[in-house]
């Protein structure tokens, strides 16, 4: 049976579709509602509050906790300033991703990881000689994401005017203002959503204080709790990666071809080759040098070609309002050259969008795949063009 | 003198002859099993000891049946029926526990109470297991390799054999010569820290044998509880409804389906000889039988030096023979109870429809390994613990229980000598009670009735010799190409037309039917019938 987070005993009283699932050894509510749309939309025009304690988290501490970290990740972390947040993978040695999340530098000696996946063994398992002690604070830090265009407004007055000067990607630490006290936290301009937003993290016996400070605040500015479906659709139009959706981490892949490399999932950008030695540093150099031999891409559905599928039926088009994650396969002139693995109709933009992985001939923006569409228990092929990404990304992510 | 000429006669109704049996019917042949007790199955038996209880005897859970096996011979049509058990319970005498369940989330949940590096090791553990798992299926659903062979047929299966290897990552062939020399214990410490996870799952590892825990070579064993299969779904184990011997007489009803004929209370004196050949068999009553074949589904010693007789075997075979270790070394005590048993470490039932393991430290498993080799049974043995009518109502009565112990260290040989065994059987019931009453303090007071099996009685009654469960140590020295003997891995002995199909050949114990089948196809393919 999964636990309960410490903000269960609020959002189990909002929970009314009681569909849940678990993440991570924990009760994740999946929707609110009957059907999340409602949460999406709050999202998108005014700001949610979702419960993100399952997210395993470490403290690493210590005068080599930078040397850890950049020995681990594909990232140097020797010129980071105290307060930067990186959203970053780690590989096996051969340079095969285990796992992605994001490293937060609270002070000169001490940072935060998130993963998806449990990573303390890992990390140990690497620290062998160094000057760090790693603690798995999993269950004793619990964590909020306030996202969407009204977060800032709705967050200042618990953490005060400062706030206002927290950049994106960057962390400060807040006293909440709850119940007529303060009580200590971190609050990271960090999210998954692609919107403006933040994390809030805090102790767990300040959970509910802290839960009931934000919506309160949120509330007349129509702040809603959110699930992990109404996400789902957002981190497709923020073209984010979910583990075991788009890859498969190294540690649980059966075979080779299941497992990916960083430049295989777009992470081009966080990988800092020219420096000490990292783990899967010489295989990602041969990778670099070679090029991957597929890519992960964002792709569009060509919607009046989905659309004459059903019409050929009789039918108006149909899709889910969640997102689907039943991978389908993606064809070039009639060649399968890859997969899609996330599809969703994108509310916002109208548009039905894809992630995918395609063989690396196939992945630059504009190249006509097609892709396959189940109508009426029949296979057809609809186009897809690889597309831009992300999909969505308002000016004020970063403003 | 009875003038049927049969195909075949399968000496011995156990699983392994009764899935022969089935192969061959299947394939038009005649074929009849003759078994010398009132129940089939042998030590894969379901018996009513108690009135309204049913015993699985002997075998009490089921993992390695060949899916492949269940398939061609339709066993569910003729009632094979599992259950899966749902988790491994860990009671511990200072009133802390451990339950690892079918449900990875929940298990890591229980694992990290003790280390939350075990927890995440988990994961990584079975992965690797199970890549290895894939590698072992195809040896164990095919015959053992002759290495010595120039054959073109074997130098191809040998090829294939060998890419596996050469597949292989540098991790995983690191892997692979670790388990297969590494002890239990030393094989987990490169995986995980905690005592109370390494203890119970190091018992996997000697199981059946008589090794400890720390004895190198044991590691190997590991694997097969990650090799358990039902319906094609791994590292699953599973109650047969009704009782083991539900798989017996699903795969004795498809044999009488396909043609065969079976027949209970029908013990064999001896295998009938014309020079180097079996031509026959002579029952107990003295009837004798003739067949063109005679498929023993015996062990290897039970069949040559038993029912052919050393003095008509070939020398070198018969010194090989008497090498093949059995060495018995478990017991079962088999009980009613008047109602479920209450852990005083863990009230409630959730954690009891799987297996218990009284393995509480690593320490503890090799001090009842160090009494038995010298000759006494541990005073305070490892006890692997099944009940299965907290799934299964046909077992026993409502609100009443059926509770399985297998109990190891016991070994066949002790110190007095193994005859000594019926005057200690009481003593040795005592003392699995009398553990079992640490961690259940009024298990006394429930017992309704209480069956205990020594490996002598393993041997006396359900003829396994030496009280062997497996036919044979599990070893990997009396393995593939050395299950029985070099040379004779191949179902065929040297007395022609007389052939092994049980636990005794390739691929050796355990409820998986591989070798019966494995003869059969052998027969079928030589066209010997």
């Amino acid at each position: 049976m999964p636990r309960p987070t410490p903000f269960h005993p609020r959002t189990a009283e909002l929970c009314t579709s009681l569909a849940y699932k678990e993440w991570a050894g924990c009760y994740a509510v999946c929707r609110y509602d009957t059907y999340h749309d409602r949460e999406y939309y709050a999202l998108r025009h005014q700001a949610t509050l979702m419960d993100a304690t399952p997210l395993y988290k470490y403290e690493v501490r210590g005068a080599n906790a930078v040397d850890l970290l950049s020995r681990v990740m594909v990232r140097n972390f020797a010129k980071h300033k105290v307060g930067r947040v990186s959203y970053v993978c780690w590989c096996d040695r051969d340079g095969k991703v285990l796992d992605d999340g994001t490293v937060t530098k609270l002070d000169e000696e001490h940072f935060r990881v998130t993963s998806a996946d449990p990573s303390l063994a890992w990390l140990e398992r690497n620290a062998r000689g160094l000057d760090v002690t790693i603690t798995d604070v999993s269950r004793e830090i619990a964590a909020l994401a306030l996202q969407g265009p009204l977060s800032r407004d709705m967050l200042r007055p618990v953490v005060g005017a400062a706030l206002d000067d927290l950049a994106f990607f960057r962390a400060m630490p807040v006293e909440y203002a709850v119940a007529g006290r303060k009580v200590p936290g971190i609050v990271t301009r960090t999210g998954y959503t692609g919107d403006l937003g933040y994390e809030l993290w805090m102790a767990n016996d300040d959970a509910l204080l802290v839960y009931d400070a934000v919506m309160e605040s949120g509330a007349p500015l129509g702040l809603l709790p959110m699930g992990l479906d109404a996400l789902d659709v957002a981190r497709v139009e923020a073209g984010f990666v979910l583990a075991s959706v788009e890859y498969t981490s190294a540690r649980s892949a059966f075979i080779e071809k299941q497992k990916s490399t960083p430049y295989e999932l777009a992470f081009d950008w966080m990988v800092q080759l020219n420096r000490g030695p990292f783990i899967g540093q010489d295989a990602l150099v041969a990778e670099k040098q070679s090029g991957p031999s597929r890519r992960l891409v964002g792709l569009e559905v060509d919607w009046n070609e989905f659309e004459a599928i059903y019409e050929g039926f009789g039918l108006v088009p149909h899709l889910t309002t969640e997102t689907c994650r039943l991978g389908v396969p993606l064809y070039q002139s009639g060649r399968q050259v890859g997969y899609a693995t996330s599809r969703t109709w994108s509310p916002m933009l109208k548009k039905y969008l894809a992630l995918g992985t395609v063989e690396a001939s196939a992945a630059n923006v504009g190249t006509k795949l097609e892709i396959e569409v189940t109508c009426e228990y029949e296979r057809h092929l609809a186009t897809a063009r690889v597309s831009p990404m992300p999909f969505f990304d308002p000016e004020r992510k970063k403003a | 003198m009875a003038r049927t000429q049969w195909d075949a006669i399968i000496v011995g109704g156990g699983h392994n002859g009764l899935v022969c049996a089935a192969y061959l019917a299947k394939a038009g042949r005649k074929v009849l099993v003759l078994e010398k007790r009132h129940l089939l199955g042998g030590a894969a038996v379901s018996e009513e000891l108690y009135p309204g209880f049913t015993y699985s005897a002997c075998s009490y859970v089921v993992s390695l049946l060949r899916p492949w096996i269940i398939r061609d011979l339709e066993l569910p049509r003729f009632g094979l029926d599992m259950i899966p058990l749902e988790s491994s319970f860990l009671p511990l005498p200072d009133g802390r526990s451990m339950c690892r369940w079918s449900d990875a989330a929940l298990t890591r949940e229980e694992v990290s109470r003790f280390s939350r590096k075990d927890a995440e090791s988990l994961g990584d553990f079975s992965m690797a297991m199970s890549k290895i798992g894939r590698f072992v299926k195809p040896i164990i659903d095919s015959p053992a390799p002759e290495p010595a062979s120039w054959n073109p047929k074997e130098l191809v299966s040998l090829l294939r054999l060998g890419r596996h290897f050469s597949d292989a990552t540098v991790d995983q062939m690191e892997l692979r010569m670790k388990l297969l020399t590494m002890s239990a214990v030393d094989f987990l410490d490169e995986w995980f820290e905690s005592e109370e996870l390494k203890s119970p799952m190091s018992v996997s590892g000697i199981i059946g044998t008589f090794l400890g825990v720390r004895s190198p070579g044991t590691a190997y064993v590991l694997l097969h509880h990650y090799m358990g299969e039902i319906d094609g779904a791994f590292r699953s184990w599973g109650f047969s409804r009704g009782g083991t011997g539900g798989v017996s007489n699903a795969i004795a009803n498809s044999a009488r389906h396909f043609g065969a004929e079976i027949r209970t209370e029908s013990g064999i004196e001896r295998i009938l000889l014309d020079g180097d050949k079996a031509t026959g068999v002579v029952l107990e009553n003295g009837d004798e039988l003739r067949a063109n074949q005679v498929i023993s589904g015996c062990d290897p010693r039970r069949t040559f030096f038993g029912l052919v007789g050393r003095e008509h075997l070939p020398e070198d075979f018969a010194t090989s023979l008497s090498r093949y270790r059995f060495r018995g070394s478990s017991g079962k005590v088999n009980l009613a109870l008047d109602r479920l048993p209450e852990f005083s470490c863990r009230p409630g039932d959730a954690h009891l429809r799987g297996d218990i393991a009284i393995a509480p430290s690593i320490d503890y498993l090799e001090r009842a390994y160090d009494e038995a080799k010298y000759g006494t049974f541990s005073r305070r043995p490892y006890i692997n613990i099944v009940i299965p009518s907290t799934v299964d109502s046909t077992v026993a009565p409502p609100g009443k229980h059926v509770m399985s112990c297998f109990v190891q260290y016991a070994p066949y040989d002790l110190a007095e000598g193994p005859s000594h065994w019926p005057e200690k059987r009481e003593a040795f019931g005592d003392t699995v009670i009398d553990t079992l009453e640490e961690y259940i303090p009024d298990i006394k007071k429930i017992i309704l009735h209480r069956h205990v099996l020594t490996p002598w009685d393993l041997e006396q009654e359900y003829g396994l010799t030496e009280g062997n469960i497996f036919h044979g140590e599990l070893t990997l020295d009396q393995m593939a190409f050395q299950r029985p003997t070099s040379g004779w891995a191949r179902y065929r002995t040297p007395i022609r037309n007389l052939w092994l199909a049980s636990s005794g050949a390739h691929p050796g114990g355990g409820l998986m039917g591989a070798p019966g089948a494995l003869c059969a196809k052998a027969m079928l393919e030589a066209r010997t019938v």
